[in-house]
């Protein structure tokens, strides 16, 4: 595969990017059909109250304004919702309507909606809604939500708990017993949010005349959304159309069901008329899925030569007021709570995860999910442990790894492993970074009173899931994908893909793929996705698994166009198929590379003079593929990070010097791509881990709502990022291709949590609260 | 959000904005570079019932070397006082100072008047002229007055500028000895709002002017420079501290020490500009 003339392997720009840069992206907001109108929405301004009334008469009376509705009224359209699934057992969530009825229960929950000629116009109207509320008392935080004699979210339920779930595996209790040390750590993820470019956009379109409901939607999942706005409206599938045109960054946040987004489809068939809504930044705040809320207590118990023993872990996370539709808001702790300690031979551990409504807005699977809590957490237990025993961190390391020739390996929780490289990781980091250079720079630095510190983190990343992901659990979401290609008279290809683009490059790499095994150039091939009417039905692209399973349906296809071509091309040569090959858009004679014919001038005898074909051939000219990942449920890849920073122990601020990776992805596609995506992640690792924080006051108002306050990584604080690459093949998949989208998030900020602890270690000083602001670190230290 | 509805001016002269002042009174809000006015706006935390755009006024451009001032024109933006040499050679506190103003998009837009009436108790460039010694003209259709630094900054958002009246320009005095400044703000990124801030201005004569900024409702002016251990002692009882998202008190009361200890220290004040 490494054959530097094959497509794939090969380092491309993607084509869009040239487009984007050219300001010539079609977002949704860029669709303007005549007659469209703008939704806004009167939200809750408490975390938790009794909307006694909201009278809409002096807002409907506002010229410019055609409509406006409350939840009941927008019941009466738009059935609810509940976040649970199957295997999850014992995960409970409220219906949930798409404008709240009732109660809210959260500050920014939209309560009633206004439809207007323009958005300003609805914001007007906004102001003349009249709206009484009767406060309640608001669950925040985490322990308090976990107070059984505390205030409880929802009136029918006995507690405030979502789920609950206990792990054990082996003997934790013996282990700690008989360890040599023990160490411990009490962590406090603090609440982020994803902040997309492109905000959430929809426009509706509901046609009287036909009952046909076209939504154009900034989403990951068109084929999902397609089929909950075809059974939440009573709109037959066959009505329905979803398609997303460019998407402006997703990160996970863009595959939920939010109550705006139902409440403007309810809009657009209560007036017959297109609707539009795009969030802006302050209701994305408000009401985009926040994530990573935990608190986490764990311990670690070791033996004198360095083994890890066992962990013991409790985790306590806060999702909002419901579970998120239709994926649920257990997944972020099921993960966390099985990740825990996945890259180590340690065969005993404990876990408790529970899963608590609060009133804040809901939480989510968002990029890496759970994996930078559970990397965190491990990752830090491993320094200390290290520390404790006097042992060098990559060391530690080294002697705890599961070895490369273990595979296939389960791991404590249950994870099956197929074929994971962490010894050649580990060692491939220690070169690329110049380990022992570090540590010297490092020593003589703190000999002049400059703090700098070096941080490890080993990981592994979930991708390519299959069904047991959602659908075993219920969920109408698609485990496969599909791929159609379409032979074009000129010799060139079209393919209509059910994976879905938002600027990652899924379209670059099937057209890659197709052209691999098309024996065209990837620029012969057009790519068409994201339009439920026009590509094949699928899962689309979340979870690492575009390319590792969309990638596969390319593949498929591709390789059935060409042995039709090949077959039809044997006919017309009057030579067998299997002497011929297609390359760079030609027929040519296998063993020889000799030209026969070109593919432009196959097409032209296929299409337009089929009547020289021998009687009885009726050329496929358009074919499909699909796959599905079959045997283990997921494809796990693992990796290496490290970050070096220099920590100011009079202000507190941690100055980024340098940050690496080495990440196994199986086969590679496109290695310009792979690290773009690993550098993207690393930073929004990094941005959790130091900068992004959705702060709420006690009352449950989120303080956060501006990008001044709420602070995501720049440039500017960026460091260097250096990649270096093992692949492993996947035997799970013809393609050998694993996912690699989240990889740089799972472990950057376990990095940097590890080299700031590192950097402050002559201080005596640990953080376990991230993000590691300033006065984090100040408080660390004890000068605050 | 978009803006709640407003009307919108645009004035030929000084006159002209006096009379639109006067004619429609508190709902009436000046428009000058619109970095913090227009975000509010969009926020709808700001409603103007009519926007006055003092934006192209020529009568409020300009920097001028004057025998005993340099003198700003109100509408300077912070890239034309960036560039000008009038500046380097005269208040090179400000060429150090701006460049820690959001960012270059902002800098070309944001005017030195538009900060200074804005009354941000972060912003910089009220704590730069409150450490230069500068005065604002507060220009009205009765005349003019200057307000030294000190008597302009009330609070947050807060200033001496009465109904009616323009902040037209700022004067910063010449000093009589060479003068040395010293700046430095901590804030997490680049361009942020700072979470503490410090403005050093100190001459042969040993005179000294030390202003913390981001840390109370207004920049402040901390007695006892250039003695490190007198200012200490000023922060301690002098500053009223005020929490951010970013820094509580007793960050920002670590902070402002920190700053005090390096813009002070014997080898700071030689080294400075």
């Amino acid at each position: 595969m490494n054959d530097m003339t094959r497509p794939i392997g090969r380092a491309m720009p993607r084509a869009a990017a040239r487009r984007h840069a050219a300001g010539r992206g079609r977002f949704v907001d860029d669709i303007a059909p005549a007659g469209c109108l703008h939704v806004a929405f009167l939200r809750s301004p408490h975390a938790h109250a009794r909307i006694l009334s909201i009278d809409l008469t002096a807002a409907l009376d506002l010229p410019g304004v055609v409509d406006a509705f409350d939840g009941p009224a927008c019941a009466e359209l738009c059935k609810p919702w509940i976040g649970t699934l199957d295997h999850f057992p014992g995960l409970r969530s409220p219906e949930q309507h798409a404008l709240a009825v009732g109660v809210a229960r959260w500050s920014g929950e939209p309560v009633a909606a206004v439809v207007a000629t323009s958005r300003a116009i609805a914001e007007d109207a906004l102001d003349l809604i009249e709206a009484e509320f009767e406060e309640l008392p608001a669950v925040t935080d985490i322990e308090a939500a976990l107070d059984p004699e505390g205030v409880r979210i929802h009136e029918n339920y006995d507690s405030n708990l979502a789920f609950r779930l206990d792990l054990n595996a082996g003997e934790p209790d013996a282990a700690f017993a008989g360890a040599a040390a023990i160490v411990e750590r009490s962590f406090r993820f603090n609440r982020q949010t994803g902040v997309t470019l492109e905000p959430r956009s929809l426009l509706a379109d509901f046609q009287p005349g036909t009952g046909e409901l076209t939504v154009h939607h900034s989403t990951q999942t068109p084929y999902q959304m397609h089929d909950v706005y075809s059974r939440h409206f009573g709109i037959p599938e066959e009505r329905v159309r979803v398609v997303a045109p460019d998407v402006g960054g997703s990160f996970g946040l863009k595959l939920h069901v939010y109550g705006e987004e139902m409440a403007t489809v309810a809009a657009s068939i209560r007036l017959g008329c297109p609707v539009k809504f795009i969030a802006d930044r302050y209701e994305s705040f408000l009401t985009d899925i926040h994530l990573r809320d935990h608190r986490v207590r764990a311990r670690m118990a070791v033996a004198a030569d360095g083994e890890i023993l066992a962990m013991e872990v409790d985790d306590a996370t806060g999702i909002g007021p419901f579970s998120v539709y239709p994926r649920t808001s257990a997944v972020e702790g099921n993960q966390a709570i099985r990740l825990m300690g996945a890259p180590y031979r340690m065969q005993s551990y404990k876990g408790t995860l529970s899963v608590l409504f609060q009133n804040k807005a809901p939480t989510c699977q968002y990029r890496a999910v759970g994996h930078p809590i559970a990397c965190m957490a491990t990752e830090a237990l491993v320094d200390a442990a290290a520390g404790a025993l006097g042992l060098d961190p990559l060391d530690i390391r080294r002697r705890n790894v599961v070895p490369d020739d273990a595979y296939p390996y389960r791991t404590a929780n249950g994870y099956m492993l197929e074929g994971l490289s962490h010894q050649a990781c580990l060692e491939k980091l220690a070169a690329l970074m110049d380990y022992d250079a570090l540590r010297r720079d490092q020593a003589e630095a703190r000999a002049r009173g400059v703090h700098r510190g070096i941080g490890l983190a080993v990981f592994v990343e979930i991708t390519n899931p299959g069904p047991a992901f959602y659908g075993v659990g219920g969920a109408r979401i698609s485990a496969q994908d599909g791929c159609t290609v379409k032979l074009e008279p000129s010799g060139a290809f079209s393919i209509a893909i059910s994976i879905t683009e938002q600027g990652q490059g899924t379209e670059a790499i099937a057209a890659q793929i197709a052209a691999d095994r098309l024996g065209v150039s990837p620029e012969r091939i057009s790519v068409v996705s994201g339009d439920t009417r026009t590509t094949p039905y699928g899962g689309a692209t979340w979870a690492s698994r575009g390319a590792g399973i969309g990638g596969v349906a390319v593949m498929k296809a591709a390789e059935a166009m060409r042995a039709n071509l090949l077959d039809l091309a044997g006919t017309i040569l009057q030579a067998s198929p299997e002497a011929l090959d297609i390359r760079e858009g030609v027929i040519v004679d296998a063993e020889t590379g000799t030209e026969r014919m070109s593919l432009a001038e196959l097409g032209r005898i296929l299409y337009f003079r089929p009547d020289t074909l021998p009687p009885g051939t009726h050329p496929l000219l358009t074919v499909s593929g699909h796959h599905v990942p079959q045997g283990y449920p997921f494809a796990f890849t693992n990796g290496i990070q490290a970050s070096h920073v220099e920590v100011d122990p009079d202000t507190g601020l941690v100055k980024l010097l340098g940050h690496w990776v080495v990440e196994d992805c199986g086969t590679i596609i496109n290695p310009l791509l792979v690290d773009e995506q690993i550098r993207g992640g690393v930073v929004h690792g990094i941005g959790g881990a130091l900068f992004e924080e959705c702060n709420y006051s006690p009352e449950g108002q989120l303080l956060s709502t501006t990008l001044a306050d709420y602070l995501v990584p720049l440039a500017s604080e960026m460091p260097d990022i250096r990649i270096a690459h093992v692949a492993t093949p996947t035997k799970t998949s013809p393609l050998g291709a694993k996912g690699v989208g989240e990889a740089g998030t799972a472990a950057s900020g376990a990095a940097l949590l590890n080299a700031v602890n590192d950097a402050l270690s002559p201080f005596g000083a640990v953080l376990a609260e991230t993000p590691l602001s300033p006065e984090r670190v100040l408080r660390a230290l004890g000068k605050v | 959000m978009r803006a709640a509805p407003f009307a919108y001016l645009r004035p030929n002269s000084l006159e002209e904005v006096f009379a639109a002042l006067a004619q429609f009174g508190d709902e009436a809000q000046l428009l000058a570079g619109g970095q913090s006015l227009m975000p509010a706006m969009a926020l709808r935390m700001a409603r103007p019932g009519v926007l006055v755009d003092i934006s192209r006024l020529g009568e409020l451009r300009g920097i001028a070397l004057e025998a005993d001032a340099l003198v700003f024109g109100a509408g300077t933006t912070y890239s034309q006082a960036l560039r000008s040499p009038l500046v380097a050679e005269h208040a090179p506190l400000l060429a150090l100072a701006i460049p820690h103003i959001a960012h270059e998009a902002v800098r070309s837009r944001g005017t030195l008047g538009g900060s200074l009436a804005n009354a941000d108790p972060a912003s910089e460039m009220p704590a730069c002229m409150l450490a230069l010694g500068a005065q604002v003209v507060l220009r009205s259709a009765e005349g003019e007055r200057a307000v030294p630094m000190e008597e302009f900054a009330l609070g947050t958002y807060t200033t001496a500028i009465e109904p009616g009246e323009i902040l037209a320009a700022i004067r910063v005095p010449l000093p009589e000895t060479a003068r040395r400044t010293r700046f430095r703000e901590i804030a997490r990124r680049s361009g942020d709002y700072a979470m503490a801030g410090a403005a050093l201005v100190s001459d042969e004569a040993g005179e000294a002017r030390f202003v913390l900024f981001a840390v109370s409702d207004r920049p402040i002016l901390v007695s006892g420079a250039p003695n490190l251990d007198a200012v200490l002692a000023g922060i301690d009882t002098e500053v009223e501290f005020f929490p951010d998202n970013h820094a509580g008190i007793a960050t920002k009361r670590h902070l402002a020490g920190v700053l005090a200890r390096d813009l002070l220290s014997r080898s700071a004040l030689k080294e400075a500009a």
